[in-house]
């Protein structure tokens, strides 16, 4: 028995024989071509550049749709390099010059670019040197005729062995035999490290020198709790961590027994829990891991990545078909949320000293409103097929979201003049993600049918803490009490108006939150669909009774750290 | 036709490399001009990504952007708030 010791990318455990795969090497073979060819050449580079891009495309929409919007975005970079001006150039021009065959010389450029790059010490090129890697291996099986070898041949479950694997290893072993998987390298941020939470088996990487200790269908234990990997364990080894595993394998199985139940508290109070999306693709998720509708659409996505923002039938086809799928669930289309750390380059935004603080969001949308209503009429077309709901983002005050209500009066009259139908009682709401909104939700009451917490801003500006700088990141914590607080507010005098509130930030996926949360009289919990079976299992696991007393203690406590253990002890006393 | 060329300081503190990078090659991508970036040592195309993070501008290099073509004008003012922008 021998203990290795990494870096835990995915939680669970797995047990398993080993099978390692070797390095994709290529032989490209130093083939010379006379003048005549290059034409040709040039042609077999086009379409392998073609192909591999249909490829990634289909990836990207494949991972989207079953696992989510931000693992398919990984493969963005891979376009970017695949579509690069200088490489194509310096591959044809150096084809025309020295008589060679494509693919050689492609493999030529390829390796000095990595070479390059490789010499630089920064942590974000060698990311892009894994990704410059992948895509030119792509490239490279496509300019030669190869197939890489998949997973769709595993009889058994198995843990795959490897040096290093690649954002597209990854995402081959979705739905395959594969239990776990063992890496060399690689980092707890890494594109690998994303995928392997998305596909749910416990992953370990950095195990230094691993590969080399193990052979194929050696018995493996993969504890992607602690990052721990065993390679032939001993008897009694095996029956704990067997044990465990089972355990582990009951409680998510009890997750996906009830996806498809009504998150009803045990004392009978019905609580909504539903998805977020960023894609249309992304319903087929939203439906598989049980939501009750959409609480948050977000529209950024669909002007991202383009020379020219989307057309109103465009946008009109995006929201009908999302409304449709979901009906008779309601889908919140939250309204283009842009500027901060969203930038888009169809629109001249200057740049700012404070994004955050600037001109962004619903800001952006009350002084374009050339943008704003084509995105307006869009929904409201649209809301005739299914029950379609909008929100503002970012509302600090009554004042903006009056303005933004008279511009929605005006463009339901453009409709109505023109004959155009659409569901003129649709619902519209503010997201509570300033301090100033969060302190007047009573005000905001008279122009609103519905508020949602959108916590991860609230806590930064609450807490005046920029979460992506790393020397202040740790004061980020939604467990801190002027945050519970805030939110207490929030949903009483909503409460008191006769308005539901829901929360649709990372906080209200967290499963330890879930019992303060509901406590403190939450209506509705939007989250990515992955998260939606366990906060199910939790709520269903609840008296509201109780809770209201869990909500009473945490508010009563004086740290954000108190807070956390009491949730976690309450949580664990909850649900074992 | 107009060749419009400026001397810039790299402010970002990541340099020109991660987002900052991507998005430059984005924005010049916009633009029908041709596109070069100069440092002491290297000159590269202002549209490749590959180019740029070749360029491996840190924090407080000195570039050259030079462009060229009917936009070039345009293309040189929203390229220099990138470079220039200490976010």
């Amino acid at each position: 028995m021998i203990k290795f010791k990494g870096i835990a990318a995915a939680s669970g455990i797995s047990i398993g024989p080993a099978y390692k795969m070797g390095k994709e090497e290529f032989t490209v073979p130093k083939q010379e071509i006379g003048d005549a060819d290059i034409p040709l050449q040039i042609q077999i580079f086009e379409e392998a550049l073609i192909k591999t891009r249909r490829e990634i495309i289909d990836l990207q929409k494949r991972i989207a749709t079953e696992m989510g919007q931000e693992e398919a975005q990984i493969f963005d970079a891979h376009l970017l390099v695949l579509e690069d001006r200088m490489l194509i150039e310096e591959v044809i021009s150096r084809l025309k010059k020295e008589h060679l065959s494509v693919a050689f010389i492609f493999s030529e450029v390829l390796k000095k670019y990595i070479e390059v790059f490789s010499k630089i010490e920064d942590e974000y090129l060698k990311e892009r040197i894994a990704d410059i890697n992948d895509v030119g291996k792509r490239i490279l099986r496509n300019l030669l005729g190869k197939e890489r070898k998949g997973f769709e041949d595993l009889k058994e479950k198995v843990v795959v062995v490897a040096h290093d694997l690649s954002p597209s290893d990854t995402a081959a072993m979705h739905k395959q035999n594969v239990c776990a998987f063992v890496t060399d390298i690689g980092g707890k941020t890494s594109h690998t490290a994303i995928m392997a939470k998305s596909l749910e088996i416990p992953a370990v990487v950095g195990v230094e020198g691993v590969t080399a200790r193990i052979k194929t269908g050696d018995l493996l234990i993969v504890d992607g709790v602690t990052g721990t990997v065993i390679i032939e364990p001993d008897e009694e080894t095996l029956r704990i961590y067997q044990e465990e595993e089972t355990k582990l394998k009951g409680i998510a199985e009890k997750f996906l027994e009830s996806k498809d139940l009504p998150a009803v508290t045990l004392d009978g109070h019905s609580i909504e829990v539903s998805a977020n999306i960023e894609l249309p693709e992304e319903v087929a998720s939203v439906k598989l891991h049980g939501a009750q509708g959409i609480g948050l659409y977000r529209t950024e996505f669909l002007y991202m990545n383009r020379k020219d923002p989307p057309t109103e039938e465009e946008q009109y086809q995006a929201y009908k078909y999302v409304a449709e799928e979901l009906a008779p669930h309601p889908v919140v289309i939250r309204t283009l949320d842009l500027g901060g750390d969203k930038f888009l380059s169809q629109f001249e935004i200057p740049t700012e000293i404070e994004p955050f603080l600037g001109w962004r969001a619903i800001r952006f949308c009350l002084a374009r409103q050339d943008v704003f209503k084509v995105q307006l009429r869009a929904v409201l077309r649209a809301s005739v097929h299914g029950k379609l709901k909008l929100m503002y983002p970012m509302i600090s005050g009554l004042e903006e979201l009056k303005q933004a209500n008279l511009i929605l009066n005006e463009v339901k009259e453009e409709l109505r003049s023109k004959n155009i139908p659409f569901n003129s009682d649709i619902e519209v709401g503010a997201m509570i993600e300033v301090p100033s909104a969060a302190m007047t939700v009573d005000l905001l009451s008279r122009e609103a049918h519905f508020f949602s917490i959108g916590t991860n801003d609230l806590i930064q500006y609450s807490l005046a803490v920029d979460r992506a700088n790393e020397k202040v990141a740790y004061l980020y914590e939604p467990t801190h009490p002027a945050v519970l607080r805030m939110i207490k507010n929030i949903i009483d005098s909503a409460h008191a108006n006769g308005i539901k509130v829901a929360m649709c930030g990372e906080m209200a996926g967290e499963p330890i939150l879930i019992p303060i949360l509901l406590g403190l009289g939450l209506d509705e919990f939007s989250m990515p669909p992955l998260l939606i079976p366990e906060t199910k299992y939790i709520i269903r696991s609840l008296k509201v009774s109780q809770v209201k007393d869990i909500a009473l203690q945490a508010l009563g406590l004086a740290t954000g750290k108190e807070v956390e253990d009491y949730a976690q002890a309450k949580l664990k006393e909850i649900i074992g | 036709m107009a060749t419009v060329q400026k001397k810039l300081i790299v402010k970002n503190k990541q340099g020109l490399h991660a987002r900052p990078a991507a998005l430059f090659v984005q924005v010049a991508n916009k633009y029908d001009s041709r596109i070069i970036v100069k440092s002491n040592k290297e000159e590269v195309n202002g549209k490749s990504i590959m180019g740029i993070l070749m360029l491996g501008a840190e924090q407080g290099t000195e570039i050259i952007i030079e462009a060229d073509g009917e936009d070039a004008q345009g293309a040189i003012l929203e390229l220099e708030k990138i470079v220039t922008s200490e976010e």
